[in-house]
């Protein structure tokens, strides 16, 4: 069988926190001037909807060609069902020349040359994947000082967070179940009492998170965050 | 990949924890020993947790018959052409790199005296925790005119794998405005909205190639699984290809002919192409060969998932009889957890927290139509007792069904994440 370029790159998948990338590895700010160029066709942020190409929230990490509905190329969906995953490795492939890391995509975009311009670009999207994310959903929900400043427990929450890995996996790959690893642990918290209120939508999760404690969700938040940090 | 470990910071009002004392191994041996027999979601999960959490303090191995385990739960997918069958396929290997002697033979006995579990190939494995998660075996004689011999003409398909194959190529070579039959089964019984799924993922594939077919379930139950959402989706998707035959139409009096292919239903005998035959239920016979069953199923205490007949003995998901939870994959990957925490503790005096189960079901009734149901359980002194729960409603949205359906895969990938690593 013949392998695609793209294939050792998925080796070495690299797991990093959205808030670690943008402080580390580029200038979400310049990211964002960088960004015009795909704003044409993809959007970002909490109204995002498909257009030209599929909207770009949570993107890293996230399987290939995972955005319900989406009319992907032959090529991509070839890709997604070989294991590929956007990675910060593979994301910053592809961006720098989308036709030769996958030919036949349907992205008609010559590609980003310049290093910089990438790790800006990503660490931009960064910004709308993972906790961050969610802290742009939960905007206007806020939980008390008292709650956010609750220390968590971190063996209770290894073991809490066994009950979360049946479908967020620990790896942090969003196959369909967004990754919920190296979240900052405000965003973690609010995301969980949102989902407690009832002012989040997944009935799953406001099961979950309807009989845990302030304290466990404290004690998951630390732990969630703690996994990313020897990667 | 591995946590960063802190020093523990105490329990800012956490729930009670229980430091359980280690149990003194028999014959003086170095380090504890569990077995582990069936390597599906309940029992792949629970050696996979107590090798990784007891980081080589105590020795895992898994007694599984198959190289290649192939899930339950998306095999109907596969049925209905939404999923390979490699896609549902899942080796030990990386199990076994992490650390769990993975053993592939048959469990044919358990000496509960000598402690030992005995093999098909010869010889006996050691343990002092015993954990059986031997899914289901067929009652006998449950549906007149079929055993296991008849398998192939009439197959179960309710353990995936060589079984789902066979029933899709029945269905493929249906001929045209040919009839597909289903015996379903009566409760308890693995995957409450299986066998509905399975009639939605059949009439998904007939109406696509064989239009003109009809399919007949003979149910002996009144209702099931998400029968409203189910009867809403057949209307909307496969109206007038099902006929659903339940026990106030003598859909219980039900006997079959492998030979002639022909189903007689309350006396009224029908030729069939296809017959996909779900008997009643019992565990695992290796739960009942260990002496831990009462009836069909293995009583366990809910704390830990423990036997009733014998504390060193555990049994979990579709084999056990709990409580309230459903027979499904999700379930007993919930109950391996508390399971595993348990035998750690009992152990090695490693901490032992409060038993807490969760499970969802997602079914698929047509292209990006996904239902779901869910609830969460707790531990009480005389069951697994449902604490909340939620149901996909008729009429929703079809984003919600997307999105639903979209979640289901998301799950499947976490859930074979968790099991095999």
């Amino acid at each position: 069988m013949k392998k695609l370029p793209f294939l050792f790159l998925l080796t070495c998948s690299s797991l990093i926190s959205s808030a670690a990338l943008s402080n580390q590895l580029g200038d979400p700010e310049r990211g964002k001037q960088v960004y015009k160029k795909c704003a044409s066709c993809h959007m970002v942020g909490v109204k995002a909807k498909k257009r030209v190409g599929p909207p770009l929230n949570n993107i890293i990490n996230a399987k290939a060609g995972g955005v319900a509905n989406f009319k992907y190329s032959k090529a991509m969906k070839k890709a997604a069902s070989d294991g590929l995953h956007w990675d910060v490795d593979a994301l910053d492939a592809f961006i720098e020349n989308p036709k030769s890391f996958l030919p036949k995509t349907k992205m008609s975009f010559r590609g980003l040359k310049d290093q910089s311009d990438r790790t800006d670009l990503i660490a931009y999207l960064a910004t709308f994947s993972g906790g961050e994310l969610a802290a742009k959903v939960d905007e206007g929900f806020t939980v008390s000082n008292d709650i956010l400043a609750l220390e968590g427990d971190i063996e209770y929450g290894e073991y809490l967070s066994s009950e979360c890995t049946t479908c967020h996996q620990s790896s942090g790959d969003n196959d369909g179940i967004p990754g919920i690893v190296g979240w900052e642990t405000a965003d973690f918290v609010t995301a969980m009492h949102a989902y407690r209120e009832k002012q989040r939508e997944n009935p799953v999760m406001q099961l979950v998170s309807g009989r845990l404690s302030n304290e466990e969700i404290a004690a998951l938040a630390v732990y969630f965050k703690e996994l990313t940090e020897d990667n | 990949m591995a946590l960063k470990r802190r020093t523990f910071l105490g329990a800012a009002g956490a729930a009670s924890v229980t430091l359980a004392s280690p149990i003194v191994l028999a014959d003086g041996h170095a380090k504890p020993r569990v077995v582990v027999v069936g390597g599906g979601a309940g029992g792949a999960t629970a050696a996979r947790y107590i090798a990784k959490d007891s980081k080589g303090e105590i020795d895992v191995t898994l007694i599984e018959p198959t190289r290649m385990y192939y899930t339950c739960f998306f095999s109907n997918l596969y049925i209905g052409g939404f999923k390979e069958i490699d896609d549902i396929g899942h080796s030990y290997g990386k199990l076994a790199a992490s650390g769990v002697n993975v053993v592939h033979d048959w469990a044919t006995g358990v000496d509960r005296d000598a402690k030992t579990v005995a093999l098909a190939g010869g010889g006996s494995i050691p343990y002092d925790k015993l954990i059986l998660s031997p899914g289901i075996d067929f009652v006998d004689g449950a549906v007149e005119g079929w055993d296991l011999s008849s398998q192939n003409a009439m197959p179960h398909a309710y353990k995936a794998g060589s079984q789902s194959e066979l029933l899709k190529a029945q269905l493929m070579a249906m001929p045209a405005g040919g009839t597909f039959a289903m015996i379903a089964p009566p409760n308890p019984y693995r995957c409450p909205p299986g066998p509905y799924e399975r009639v939605s993922m059949v009439a998904h594939y007939l109406k696509n190639n064989n239009p003109t077919a009809k399919i007949i379930v003979a149910d002996p139950k009144p209702k099931f699984s998400k029968m409203a959402l189910f009867q809403e989706g057949w209307a909307d998707h496969y109206d007038g290809m099902i006929d659903w035959v339940g026990e106030e139409f003598g859909g219980a009096n039900v006997s079959v002919d492998p030979n002639a292919m022909t189903v007689t239903i309350d006396g009224e005998e029908t030729k069939v192409d296809v017959c996909n035959v779900i008997p009643a239920m019992k565990a695992g016979r290796i739960a009942e060969l260990a002496g831990v069953t009462e009836g069909n199923w293995a009583p366990v205490n809910a704390a830990d998932m423990s036997t009733k007949a014998d504390g060193d003995i555990y049994v979990l998901g579709d084999a056990s009889q709990q409580g309230d939870m459903p027979k499904s994959g999700f379930s007993a990957n919930s109950q391996a957890k508390v399971c595993a925490n348990a035998v750690r503790g009992a152990l090695t005096g490693s901490k032992v927290f409060p038993a807490k189960f969760s499970n969802t079901c997602w079914s698929l009734i047509t292209t990006n139509d996904g239902v779901k149901v869910g609830a969460t359980y707790e531990a009480t002194a005389e069951k697994i007792a449902k604490v909340d729960g939620f149901i996909s409603k008729t009429g929703e949205s079809d984003d919600v069904r997307k999105a639903t359906y979209e979640e289901s895969e998301g799950w499947y990938s976490g859930i074979t994440t968790d099991m095999f690593g």
